[in-house]
């Protein structure tokens, strides 16, 4: 660590390049911050980490790269530009039936051999070599579940608070600075959705939509924005009366621009904190939603659904409930550890209480 | 004072109003209605048209739902929630007995939160980044992070099924009507303990950490170091100068908290088997319940806005600095 002398200029740097170099000094925030990336990694990476098809493989000739080409169809679209050869494409086509190799067939298999729908096993066999974490009422991998249920989890975790960032940035903004009647509309309208509970709206509304991974992800988006419409609508009301919004307006900045270029920016900190904590309640939200049946729909998997199969075979297989519960928490927590420590950075008053 | 009530019972009227609406509508736009559910095990077509069509005239479905709107308000305001869809019983009945399940958990684990979070609240706040303080706010952090029914699930498989310690299925066992009445209540007592346990370990962290925050902030006052001055000893000063003081945000806080302890309590009772308020409103929306539903949806927000209200005017009891003059 250098002193900078007084005769050189400080390195300007960005409030966010502030904010980052102030959060990588806590140690918890950096942790929780790599156990999401892990798990983002893990949720992205799904195809070649736990596939019933093998990464790289030589079939009757021929070479094939099955589950690479899953890992790509990740990226919504590529599906129609990239596809899989025959026999792959055929849905009935088994590689682990037809391997042979007398014929010269060899394969570099994902690490975990087992698709998250293959009927693998024995139902309900508890942890093996073969297993690790054991079978469930089906008879497939539960690790290889675990693995899938991640994509759920983050896809959930993100795309319900995009919605939400959206709703609640957009009326918030127009609440906080317009004000007169439209305030008055959305304030009553935000404090008429915070008055249900928000398990119980998510419920009623879900009993509305077939249960699946998209809606309740429109869901938790749609219930979620309240807090955020809040935190922007105070922020807002706050920098409208600060001297450079003044200043951009006696400028002549007209109010759409002036919102998002200039009062925007300034009010997305607290915003921010708000969002990686609502990323923890929205998985947390959809875990509990599958485990009651208004979520995920068989077969696919989710960490819900896991604990759910568990709870249903409690006396003969709990081994499903421990792994789903560890991914539950760590991502609950980790997602949490971020926020607070980004709640910490941001507000300077903090950082002065803590030094 | 007097019009700052008025003001408040004038919007929260609008509030409860917008309440009832937009549930009233979610609950009819959901496809699916409850003579549909009633007449789907009937195989006759004819027969289960010609049912479906007495149910919905039964049920006054068959209005337009502005009328039933009305209908609803109209027997509200004379004190009747209607009688159930499901079984035709009274919904009152129906929450009536759902009621003390739900809230008797609720105080026990509030207690329980209180008794245990305010002298770890007060203890690290005064040892401030002692030993103590750092291993309850981590050890704390740690259990917050761990959702409830995540715990609930755990504790069950290991508590209730491998070590067979504790009952986790109802209220009751089964052969309760043979036991004493000590035996009841001991059997009862063994029931509450794993749903209590769920409901408190997450409040913990927060009301400590809360106790804590508010108490740091008190300890700064002017009127501190004054009782200080004049000789006052530590204890008196930490619990009669300081920690009255800190109370007042944890007044809003409970309040605040309190409607999410009903929410929340859908999963963990639906986990145990609890017959509380949460079950009802599940069971409820799986069969198209709506008289329960809407009456459930309105006590709760009910409930949300009147505690929000006593929480505010307490603040004033509290604290006489507080004004509600505009």
């Amino acid at each position: 660590m250098t002193v900078e002398s007084g005769t050189n200029p400080a390195p300007v740097r960005s409030y966010w390049g502030i904010t980052w170099r102030r959060f990588r000094t806590h140690r918890l925030g950096m942790i929780g911050l790599c156990v999401v990336a892990v798990l983002f990694l893990v949720a992205f990476l799904s195809p070649i980490l736990a596939n019933e098809q093998p990464i790289l493989c030589r079939f009757d000739g021929g070479l094939y790269v099955p589950a690479v080409v899953d890992l790509i169809h990740q990226v919504p679209g590529t599906g129609l530009i990239i596809r899989k050869q025959r026999p792959y494409r055929l849905a009935t086509f088994d590689f682990k039936r037809e391997f042979d190799p007398e014929r010269g067939d060899w394969a570099l298999w994902t690490p975990v051999r087992y698709g998250p729908r293959e009927i693998a096993a024995e139902p309900l066999a508890g942890p093996s070599s073969r297993h690790w974490l054991g079978t469930d009422q089906s008879g497939r991998d539960v690790l290889s579940r675990m693995v899938h249920g991640t994509v759920v989890s983050m896809k959930v975790g993100f795309l319900s608070m995009g919605i939400a960032v959206i709703l609640g940035l957009v009326l918030g903004c127009i609440a906080g600075y317009a004000g007169g009647i439209a305030d008055l509309v959305i304030s009553r309208f935000i404090e008429v959705v915070m008055c249900f509970p928000p398990f119980f709206l998510i419920l009623a509304v879900l009993a509305w939509f077939p249960p699946s991974i998209e809606n309740v992800m429109i869901v938790i988006g749609l219930t979620r924005w309240v807090g955020i419409a809040r935190f922007a609508r105070g922020e807002i009301l706050r920098i409208r009366e600060t001297d450079y919004a003044l200043a951009a307006r006696s400028l002549g900045v007209r109010p759409v621009q002036l919102v998002l270029r200039h009062l925007l920016p300034n009010a997305l900190a607290p915003v921010l904190v708000s969002v990686t904590f609502g990323i923890a309640v929205s998985i947390l939200i959809e875990a509990g939603l599958s485990w009651l049946g208004f979520g995920v729909q068989p077969p696919d998997a989710s960490w819900g659904t896991i604990l759910r199969s568990g709870y249903e075979n409690l006396f003969t297989a709990g081994h499903m409930i421990p792994p789903a519960c560890v991914a539950i928490f760590l991502a609950v927590l980790s997602f949490n550890l971020v926020g607070d420590t980004l709640r910490d950075v941001i507000d300077p008053r903090l950082q002065a209480e803590r030094g | 004072m007097f019009s700052y009530i008025l003001r408040r019972l004038a919007t929260g009227l609008v509030t409860l109003f917008g309440i009832s609406v937009i549930s009233f509508f979610i609950i009819q736009l959901v496809p699916g209605d409850p003579a549909q559910i009633q007449t789907s095990q009937i195989a006759d077509a004819a027969v289960s048209e010609r049912v479906y069509q007495q149910l919905r005239e039964h049920y006054g479905l068959d209005k337009p739902i502005p009328v039933q709107y009305a209908n609803w308000v109209g027997e509200l305001v004379k004190g009747d929630l209607g009688s159930s869809f499901h079984d035709g019983r009274r919904v009152s009945a129906k929450i009536g007995e759902a009621l003390w399940p739900t809230l008797s958990v609720a105080l026990l684990s509030f207690m329980l939160t209180l008794i245990i979070s305010t002298p770890i609240g007060i203890y690290s706040a005064l040892r401030q980044g002692g030993g103590f303080d750092r291993l309850a706010s981590t050890g704390l952090y740690m259990l917050y992070s761990v959702p409830n029914y995540v715990a609930g699930m755990l504790l069950i498989l290991y508590l209730g099924v491998k070590w067979d310690l504790l009952p986790f299925r109802g209220m009751r066992s089964d052969g309760h009507d043979e036991m004493t009445t000590l035996g009841q209540m001991w059997d009862l007592a063994q029931h509450y303990v794993l749903i209590t346990f769920c409901f408190t370990f997450g409040n913990l962290a927060y009301y400590s950490r809360f106790i804590r925050q508010n108490l740091l902030e008190v300890v700064r006052q002017d009127y501190i170091r004054t009782a200080r001055a004049k000789g006052l000893g530590e204890r008196s000063v930490v619990l009669k100068h300081a920690f009255t003081n800190s109370l007042i945000p944890l007044i809003s806080l409970i309040g605040l908290t309190f409607p999410f302890v009903l929410s929340g309590s859908v999963i963990l009772e639906y986990m145990f088997n609890w017959p509380g308020l949460g079950r009802l409103y599940f069971e409820s929306v799986l069969q198209r319940d709506y008289p329960t539903i809407m009456a459930l949806n309105f006590i709760t927000a009910l409930l949300v806005l009147g505690i929000t209200f006593i929480a505010d005017l307490t603040y004033g009891l509290v604290d006489p600095r507080i004004s509600y003059e505009k």
